[in-house]
């Protein structure tokens, strides 16, 4: 526990020793994200220490994975991070494929590229959006939303649910594409692609939002590698790393011949930047403006991807294969395979012992080791950077907590 | 994983302490020493080529069958089995540790096993170690703060043993 110390320069200014205090934030504060209990102790103004309590949503996931086939877990990985669930559907079919060496048909390849990816847009509008409301504007919110709701739509007509989609699964996906989906998902693209100015220029370019970020909780190289940090939190302190190209095989090979550049800032510039905003002069690498930046070109990045997904996916015309029977035995031995989620590198561990149902299950969760480093990025802030901060880590609780 | 040459590296640096390797399997791993293992971490942090600077993640695995039919049957004697997946993300290439302990400390059921804790290493394991402890049960000797996690504190047991039971009630919530 961090003691704030006799030759302290604030504790001389304002002798507030005895004034320490300690705030008790969530687990129903709305701008926790969830059930996220932060308890700050305060020195007037200042944080001096946060310490996390989570597993408030605790739901024993992995345990409900050691008594059900590797197919019936997909609707637990759909709650897991629930803004994303596309993503996890697919990180936990392709840890099991990786295990049983199956290799899915070329056309359930490009359909997954083009639905991760339109995932991966959805999660970065609420993420987007909801940081606006942390940083007490509402407006962005209610674009990201709009938005949000013609990519629900999408999805919708492709598997019949608009939030938990169990869509991608062991083996492919749980049915084709409906006729008529892609035009509808071309004219979303072109409709959406001159909206993102409007974002940037509600925020990214917002002088209030630069003054609430630029500078702020500053995570260095180092430490977001040390705390394991991922995703846009890692590409954000300037690690060049993603997945999408850097992970293992079976993961990457379903990215083989897609063109992207991966969201970070190299040698001052962010790929493709002279489309973007320039960076404030405040700005600092690692900052929070920087998290959020690194989201808003990855958007624009799967934007990319879902329209080579589209041709690739058009062009093939083999059938999309069934996927894996539902009690499927899974082989002998252990695997563990990370997949670039949204929020970060979400990683499942899998152990088969010859019967349909694992011996067990792990699921790494990034935005658990992303909230790690909350207590390293707070201390000596204000408690109004507070919510900012966390809400520049982008951490979804149902992951965190499983 | 760098292959036979990796593996006479780290021979050669800490000799004995590689209990087995299985380089056949589809994630190829190595097994190390129990009481050997902050070294050779910190060793493939600092020292190795590869430098796996980043730790993904910390996972207990209980090999205990509760069946006492099904336990005639299987191949393995009941252990403990930790799992640290590695990650350096200068050469980006993976490693898998794997440490085995026994189910209980000098088996006297209730008494968790021990290791050493690894948060010293890398900081990702401050969390996963609880996560660890919280639902695995085990005990990671020199850990800052080893509480629990996601359960309650008063929580009784830990979970993801295969001989954990379901208590009947919590504060007077009924669970069965």
């Amino acid at each position: 526990m961090a003691q704030l110390v006799d030759d302290d320069p604030r504790i001389i200014e304002f002798d507030v020793r005895t004034d320490e205090m300690l705030i008790n934030m969530g687990p129903q504060h709305p701008s926790t994200h969830g059930v996220l209990r932060l308890v700050l102790r305060t020195d007037g103004e200042i944080v001096s220490q946060v310490e996390p309590h989570i597993g408030y949503l605790h739901r024993c996931a992995e345990k409900i994975g050691e008594n059900l086939s590797a197919r019936q877990w997909i609707p637990y990985t759909d709650r897991m991070d629930y803004l994303a669930a596309m993503n996890m559907n697919l990180g936990w079919s392709l840890a099991v494929e990786k295990l049983m060496r199956h290799e899915v048909s070329e056309r359930a390849r490009h359909l997954r590229v083009l639905i991760v990816e339109l995932g991966r847009i959805s999660s970065h509008l609420v993420g987007m959006g909801a940081y606006g409301l942390d940083l007490g504007t509402f407006s962005p919110f209610l674009y990201a939303f709009r938005e949000r709701e013609k990519i629900l739509d999408l999805f919708e007509e492709a598997c019949g649910a608009r939030l938990t989609y169990s869509y991608i699964t062991v083996g492919g996906a749980t049915a084709d594409l409906p006729p008529g989906w892609l035009a509808k998902c071309e004219a979303f693209l072109d409709q959406f692609e001159p909206v993102i100015q409007e974002y940037h220029a509600l925020l990214t370019t917002n002088a209030i939002f630069i003054k609430r970020t630029a500078g702020v909780g500053v995570l260095s190289r180092e430490m977001a590698i040390d705390y394991g940090c991922s995703g846009p939190v890692l590409r954000g302190s300037g690690v060049d790393q993603d997945l999408r190209r850097d992970g293992e095989s079976i993961y990457t090979a379903m990215y083989d011949g897609y063109a992207f550049e991966v969201a970070v800032q190299k040698n001052g510039h962010y790929p493709r930047d002279h489309s973007y905003p320039a960076v404030p002069p405040d700005a600092v690498l690692g900052d929070c403006w920087h998290r959020f930046f690194v989201r808003m070109v990855e958007v624009v990045q799967s934007m990319d991807l879902v329209r080579q997904a589209i041709d690739r996916y058009s062009a093939c015309k083999e059938p999309l294969g069934e996927p894996l029977k539902l009690m499927e035995k899974l082989p002998v031995g252990d695997v563990y395979l990370e997949t670039e989620c949204p929020k970060g590198q979400m990683g499942f561990y899998l152990v088969g012992d010859g019967s349909p149902i694992p011996w067990r299950v792990r699921a790494r969760s990034s935005s658990f080791s992303n909230l790690s480093v909350l207590h390293e990025l707070c201390r000596g802030c204000l408690i109004a950077d507070v919510p900012a901060i966390v809400g520049s880590l982008d951490v979804v609780m149902g992951e965190i907590d499983r | 994983m760098r292959g036979p040459a990796f593996l006479e590296k780290l021979e050669a640096a800490f000799p004995g302490a590689i209990v087995a390797t299985h380089l056949e399997a589809i994630d190829p791993s190595v097994e190390v020493a129990p009481e050997r293992l902050i070294d050779v971490c910190r060793w493939l942090k600092e020292s190795s080529d590869s430098r796996f600077d980043s730790l993904e993640s910390v996972t207990a695995v209980d090999w205990f069958e509760p069946d006492a039919k099904k336990a005639a049957k299987v191949t393995w004697s009941p252990h403990t089995e930790l799992i640290y997946h590695l990650w350096s993300t200068v050469s980006r290439v993976s490693l898998v540790l794997k440490v085995k302990l026994p189910r209980w400390k000098a088996d006297v059921a209730g008494q968790l096993p021990e290791v050493a804790s690894v948060a010293g290493v890398w900081r990702t394991a401050d969390w996963h170690e609880r996560e660890a402890y919280d639902l695995s049960g085990v005990h990671f000797t020199g850990h800052p703060d080893l509480r629990r996690i996601l359960c309650p504190e008063d929580w009784e047991g830990h979970p993801l043993r295969k001989d954990y039971e379901m208590p009947l009630e919590y504060h007077g919530i009924r669970a069965k």
